[in-house]
């Protein structure tokens, strides 16, 4: 049995290959937008999250008041509130510095690779599965920095023709790949995709919670009625 | 151009605040028992965020100024497919190759 450290090392590598285009463009594009090395630096290591940054600089460069860019920004990240939920029946058992420690760190890859790893292996403890999850945050974090920096430094080197911003959404259909593993959750993101579509006019990105919350609904009520049909052919053998 | 105490302001800010957002529920109920029903919802929050945040970047790209481009549905379509196949690394692979191959065939 290897480290569970090492194992959630090795089970975000995959998403080397997308970090390192996502953060390069950063730098990139934040240099475009008239920000030094060290501001740079400073918005990816207080921040460190990625789409909330890019929609913080766009806002600001078109001349929104800061309040605007902020709530923008903050919208964005709403979701980190539901994955601190779901981290809490695995990482609430540890003390508080490193809960701290593990929200700081909390980006959509260490999240879904986490959970998924959890919910895999029931019989992990609390310890290991802080360890799991600081082995996948030092996959992706660490470089998140690097190629932050990478890409201040090279400017505006990278042609727009290589749509390296495509690497966003690539990276969030691998992160949902794995997941879609039984009808309930199918259900849940078809309801989210759709509700998405439906709610793309609403302000403030306000579509996104709202989807978000009906899939959710959507997908523990497949749940359940799978469940009650299950317990009903049991019940009567027919 | 974006002024020196706007930038400020704005990192400051969002650091702080996504931070809370990040330790809100981790940070304050700790070891807590969560309520049946929630666990049941919370399961499903992957599944529920994510295409919420693919389908805009896919149909609506901000690189395109929101113009939808045959090349980024298809691209997207096989990355689910082959995510769903082989993993991550298909997901990946599958999704810049054919981008790259439909901007250069369409």
């Amino acid at each position: 049995m290897s480290s569970p450290f090492r194992a959630g090392f090795r089970d975000c590598l995959p998403f080397v290959l997308i970090v390192v285009p996502f953060s390069t463009l950063f730098g990139v594009v934040a240099r475009d937008a008239g920000l030094d090395i060290l501001q740079v630096m400073a918005m990816s290591v207080i921040v460190v999250a990625g789409a909330s940054q890019f929609t913080a600089l766009s806002l600001l460069q078109d001349g929104a008041p800061v309040f605007v860019a902020l709530l923008a920004a903050l919208a964005v990240n709403l979701r980190m509130a539901m994955y601190s939920a779901a981290l809490v029946p695995h990482l609430g058992g540890a003390p508080l510095g490193m809960r701290a420690l593990a929200a700081y760190f909390m980006v959509d890859q260490s999240f879904a690779v986490a959970v998924r790893h959890y919910e895999d292996s029931p019989q992990m403890t609390g310890a290991e599965k802080l360890r799991y999850y600081f082995g996948c945050i030092t996959a992706i974090c660490p470089l998140w920095y690097a190629c932050s920096f990478a890409g201040a430094l090279m400017g505006r080197a990278i042609p727009a023709s290589l749509s390296l911003d495509f690497a966003v959404p690539v990276c969030f259909i691998a992160l949902l790949a794995p997941l879609l593993r039984s009808a309930p959750h199918l259900v849940a993101a078809l309801v989210s995709g759709l509700a998405t579509v439906a709610l793309a006019g609403l302000p403030w990105n306000l579509g996104l919670p709202l989807a978000a919350l009906a899939a959710m609904i959507a997908g523990a009520q497949s749940e359940l009625h799978l469940a009650r049909r299950a317990a009903r052919r049991a019940a009567c053998p027919a | 151009m974006i002024g020196a105490g706007a930038f400020w302001a704005l990192t400051i800010g969002l650091g702080v605040g996504t931070f809370l957002i990040r330790f809100s529920f981790l940070g304050l109920l700790g070891g807590r028992k969560l309520p049946d029903w929630l666990l049941l919802h919370l399961k499903y929050v992957g599944v529920a965020v994510f295409p919420a945040l693919i389908v805009p970047a896919v149909l609506w790209p901000a690189a395109t100024g929101g113009a939808t481009e045959a090349p980024r549905v298809i691209a997207a379509l096989l990355a689910v497919a082959a995510g769903l196949r082989y993993g991550p690394f298909g997901a990946i692979g599958a999704g810049l190759v054919a981008l790259y191959a439909g901007q250069a065939l369409l």
